[in-house]
């Protein structure tokens, strides 16, 4: 375990690691965010995730290669993903939202590998990437770089999560969408037109990967056919936050986001996935455990 | 009886037409031989998904055990491991039987290797009682953590694969070859499955289906007929996985052995597109679900990809009874009559 | 077992059936006075940029060819003409397509598909229909220890593919008077058959100097961020960082490698010009030594496109982009292809595999000639260096245009 070592003689790249794990975890939570409120609301877990953020993420490509800046690019891309989402919702997601929540994997799935090809298509295959003119601060002696357009990206996704939940408590759509995510048929006998809820929110969830992906591509690199790694991310912390629990997401985000980069030092970048996912049957094993010991209790 | 004459001769005529039909079109022996592999897939996923209710994503996981236990056996029968995937030095051609002693004998340890891994995550997962969308859920995870473990690990070739040997001559055709093994192993999923269906192993899986709770109440020991049930899926798709890697000759850990975004979806897909929770959907819906995706590959050449998810979606929005459940539907009178009261009974379940 | 049921089942029979015999038109290998070559090429999925390379090499040739009167095999002239399936950057899809195109559209050559996964899924099948594959992109060093006769790479293996920057790395340490066996080498590389192979090559060379391998990470295939890897090579600051995965892999190095400021002596990687990295990420790009395979500035002719420079010239003129080096050796390929069936003067694949093994051509790309197992063993692999937004060649020698700068300034500095 040299690599442990390393973090004890030098305490100081535990920081760098955290701090950049934070930052990461932070974007994932946005898309997390999502995908957990098209969850709670609607019973569909969205596989297309990956792809709404690689879409946004195009989306800013596309403006900046027109000369617009691309912190400008977030809400076009963000609008762009609404009426995307809005489409998908009444051609597909309308007819599933009933439905099983298997049903809704594979059918999201299927509208993944169908929107990977489409912007395969329409972007081109290439890597792409935007500059978004932004430095880098040196802490410690340049011990520990942090980037600004991260600490950007951290405060942009909190801001957006902020004014989400507000948006939940406050306006009266939101209100309707939290009364259509505890009781579905209490909220329509009530007078919610559940199906412009479930439509508002399939449309905002994509929104807000619009938003993400617009992140993604200022900090890292983008390509049509990298959206998996996002839905599985954002599904990891969903998972890890328990399901229907929109605020945990954000915890689970950046933990998650710490915890990868920490596994991925220690263990080398291999078994980083692998980790995640054995800590996933983990977890659900568990929740399982505890849920059974509670269903004996009740009886 | 009439009915036992005509269904003898509709068994015939599949039978013969499956013997030849290699030899009628020896230029699609391969594609005909992944058509049995597919119809392995459909079935084995159908007893736990479709006719147990526990939709998993995570079948595919015993596909690539059995793939990789034959591949790793017929290397280190007749290899030197070292030379086989380091270092440049040549390596000889099999004879034909030591590649059928590795194959056969790969074969069937990956069947132990297999379902004694399907016995223990089953005691894992399945005895805890974990079900509905946790255990979809939690089998996703296991095919993703599985393929990302074969990827790490070096000794089976981690990301670099693992080739398996040339098809020596001697043994003739390697498309027929592997068109006949798969075939035999499908029939003989098909008339297990099918033993098994009609006896108590099918009332009781269907009950765990209909109400495990209740199904628990009445007796069955649910979580034997659980585990029992993911071990015969487990049990045909590492045959099937054992061969399919000698076929396709090289062993990716996630695009080929756990590729749990290809053949992992179709088996589902297949399923469901032919009926879930009968003994036929998976078949026709294999067969269909095969061609259909062939055809798409070499006319919509470009747009494969959008076509075959839009098929996707098109299937489970529009289609999710299946062709048997829409048949059903569309003939009760004639199903109704016909059909053995559990077949009825299962219909109607399908569906949902 | 109902009548319908069984009518409705034998007419689902019938129907794959026939749907199988007419799946895809019916391409022979020589069609009128076309020569018909078969390639299965990622148009989707992960190698998809590459695999867009790939095509273009391919077609700029036939291009060419025709427009320069076509190929003359035998006293007959024909044009060329190449059929293409779309492997998904899957190896068991690549492997089924090379089936089709062998048996059912009756293609008599293969080119190869882009990637050491997809050539191994394909390598088995050409080699039991004893069809001839020139490929140009499958680069990983386990295709050629099967003993594999079909198979033909115009390409260097993949472990010389940065070998050569830690001999460079260990010469620099003797011309600062330090002992190289001091060195220390970062690997980065992606988890799957090519970069594992690059590995291997860097791990060996590294081996024969006494460096110390300090850091050994596989990054996965849905590769998004280095941040934990880098954090490492911060924190062990080694000689050299050896990364490769394939157009992802070197863009995100380039791109993280500034944007954390990693403080590296060297950084070598591959790639670099099918991820255009100088094209995204401009100054930042600077000092990073490049692994090609060849160079628009390199002295090889042929009767075809002339000098490599004319070649990369030609090649923009109708794609807009400076060939990258994936492309050029596409090319490579088909002209091996062409200038075998010339030889051959038939069309008997043993024949066309003789000629093919007989090669011994200079090309635009370089001279080929293949060793008993099928790998071009006359083409050494070039690093350059990125100077000033130009890709200047420092190794080997013989093709040095310019001294590598080492080590690479500090950040900081820059």
């Amino acid at each position: 375990m040299d690599n442990l070592l390393i973090l004890f003689e030098a305490p100081i790249f535990s920081l760098q690691l955290l701090i950049d794990g934070l930052l990461i975890g932070a974007v994932f939570a946005l898309a997390a965010y999502g995908m957990a409120l098209v969850w709670g609301v609607m019973k569909i877990i969205n596989f297309a995730q990956g792809e709404f953020v690689i879409l946004g993420g195009f989306i800013v490509w596309t403006f900046f290669k027109l000369g617009i800046n691309p912190f400008l690019g977030i809400p076009l891309a963000a609008a762009v993903l609404f009426i995307v989402g809005w489409v998908l919702y009444q051609i597909v997601i309308v007819r599933i939202v009933e439905e099983d929540l298997f049903i809704s994997i594979l059918a999201t799935f299927g509208m993944a590998i169908l929107l990977q090809q489409l912007m395969n298509q329409i972007f081109g295959a290439d890597v792409q990437t935007v500059d978004p003119g932004l430095d880098t601060w040196f802490l410690f002696d340049g011990a520990v770089t942090v980037l600004q357009i991260k600490v950007v990206s951290f405060f942009i996704a909190i801001i957006l999560g902020a004014i989400l939940a507000v948006f939940l408590k406050k306006t009266r759509l939101g209100q309707a969408i939290r009364a259509t995510a505890q009781d579905t048929r209490a909220a329509r006998i009530l007078g919610v037109d559940t199906n412009k809820v479930y439509a508002t929110t399939f449309a905002l969830n994509a929104a807000i990967c619009g938003a993400a992906g617009a992140l993604v591509v200022m900090t890292w690199v983008i390509q049509p056919f990298a959206g998996l790694a996002y839905t599985i991310r954002s599904f990891m912390i969903v998972i890890v936050a328990g399901i229907g629990n929109v605020a945990g997401v954000v915890f689970a985000g950046l933990g998650l986001g710490a915890a990868e980069n920490f596994a991925g030092f220690l263990f080398g970048a291999e078994f980083q996935a692998a980790f995640v996912f054995s800590l996933l049957v983990v977890i659900l094993l568990y929740r399982n455990y505890k849920l059974r010991l509670k269903r004996r209790y009740l009886k | 009886m009439k009915s036992m004459g005509q269904k003898s001769v509709f068994y015939g005529v599949i039978v013969i037409l499956s013997l030849i039909v290699p030899w009628l079109l020896p230029a699609y022996q391969t594609q005909l031989a992944f058509l049995w592999v597919m119809v392995v897939f459909a079935l084995t996923w159908d007893v736990v998904g479709g006719q147990m209710g526990y939709n998993s994503f995570g079948n595919i996981v015993f596909f690539g055990i059995g793939m990789y236990v034959t591949a790793v056996i017929q290397r280190n029968m007749h290899f030197d491991i070292e030379e086989y995937v380091h270092v440049a030095g040549r390596v000889e051609t099999l004879t034909p039987v030591q590649y059928l002693e590795g194959l056969f004998l790969g074969m069937g340890a990956g069947v132990v290797v297999a379902v004694v891994i399907a016995a223990g995550l089953g005691a894992c997962i399945l005895a805890m009682g974990m079900r509905g969308q946790y255990f979809g859920i939690c089998t996703l995870g296991l095919g993703v953590a599985a393929g990302e473990l074969a990827n790490g690990w070096e000794y089976i070739g981690a990301g670099s694969g693992l080739v398996t040997p040339v098809f020596p001559d001697q043994l003739g055709q390697r498309g027929a070859f592997f068109y006949y093994i798969f075939f035999i192993l499908a029939v003989i999923a098909f008339l297990t499955l099918r033993y098994l269906y009609a006896g108590r192993f099918g009332l009781a899986i269907n009950a765990i289906r209909d109400d495990e709770d209740k199904a628990e109440a009445m007796g069955i020991h649910t979580t034997r007929y659980k585990i029992i049930a993911w071990c015969i899926s487990a049990f045909f798709l590492s045959l099937v996985g054992g061969g399919a890697g000698h076929l396709i000759g090289f062993i990716d850990p996630t695009e080929v052995a756990f590729a749990g975004a290809t053949f992992g979806v179709w088996m589902i897909l297949m399923a469901i597109l032919g009926g879930k929770g009968t003994l036929w959907g998976p078949v026709i819906g294999a067969v269909i679900f095969h061609i259909t995706q062939e055809l798409f590959w070499t006319y919509l050449f470009g747009w494969q990809r959008v076509a075959l998810g839009a098929l996707i979606v098109a299937i489970v929005v529009f289609f999710p009874m299946g062709i048997m459940g829409w048949m059903r539907e569309r003939w009760p009178e004639r199903f109704g009559h016909r059909v053995e009261e559990r077949e009825a009974f299962s219909a109607s379940k399908g569906g949902g | 077992m109902t009548k319908k049921q069984s009518y409705l089942f034998t007419l689902i029979v019938i129907i794959a059936a026939i749907s199988l015999v007419f799946a895809g038109p019916s391409w022979a290998k020589v069609e009128g006075d076309t020569i018909i070559f078969g390639a299965a090429v990622s148009f989707t999925g992960k190698y998809s940029t590459n695999g867009k390379h790939t095509k273009n090499g391919y077609d700029l040739v036939v291009k060419r060819v025709n427009e320069m009167g076509g190929v003359k095999v035998g006293d007959k002239t024909y044009k060329i003409d190449i059929k293409y399936y779309d492997d998904e950057s899957t190896p068991a899809r690549a492997g089924q397509l090379a089936d089709r195109l062998i048996k059912q559209d009756e293609i008599k050559f293969i080119l190869g598909p882009y990637g050491s996964g997809p050539t191994k899924g394909i390598a088995p099948i050409t080699e039991k229909y004893k069809i001839p594959m020139v490929e140009g992109n499958g680069a990983s060093r386990s295709l050629f220890n099967k003993g594999y006769r079909y198979i033909f790479a115009v390409l260097s293996t993949s472990e010389q593919y940065l070998a050569e920057s830690i001999n460079l790395l260990a010469e620099k340490f003797k011309e600062d008077g330090r002992d190289p066996k001091s060195a220390k080498v970062a690997i980065a590389v992606e988890n799957d058959p090519f970069s594992m192979d690059i590995r291997a090559g860097v791990v060996d060379d590294a081996k024969r100097w006494g460096m110390k391998v300090v850091i050994d990470d596989k990054l996965p295939k849905e590769l998004t961020d280095m941040t934990a890897t880098l954090t490492k090579v911060k924190a062990l600051r080694p000689d050299a960082l050896i990364v490769s995965g394939h157009s992802k892999g070197a863009a995100l190095a380039v791109r993280q490698t500034a944007q954390m400021k990693v403080d590296v002596p060297m950084l070598a990687i591959t790639h670099c010009e099918a991820a255009d990295v100088v094209g995204k990420f401009g100054g930042d790009a600077n000092y990073t030594l490049c692994a090609t395979q060849w160079a628009p500035t390199m002295t090889y002719k042929d009767e075809w496109f002339g000098f490599a420079g004319d070649y990369a010239e030609a090649f923009e003129k109708e794609y807009g982009y400076v060939p990258p080096y994936q492309a050029a050796e596409s090319s490579a390929a088909v002209l091996v292809y062409v200038d075998a069936l010339q030889r051959a003067g038939n069309f008997d694949t043993e024949k066309v595999r003789d000629a093919i093994a007989a090669t011994n051509l200079q090309t635009f790309y370089g001279w080929v000639k293949f060793d008993e197992t099928g790998k071009n063993i006359a083409k050494p692999m070039v690093l350059r260096q990125i100077q000033k937004g130009k890709y200047v060649p420092v190794a080997p020698r013989k093709f040095a245009a310019g001294e590598v700068i080492f080590p690479k300034p500090k950040w900081k500095d820059r």
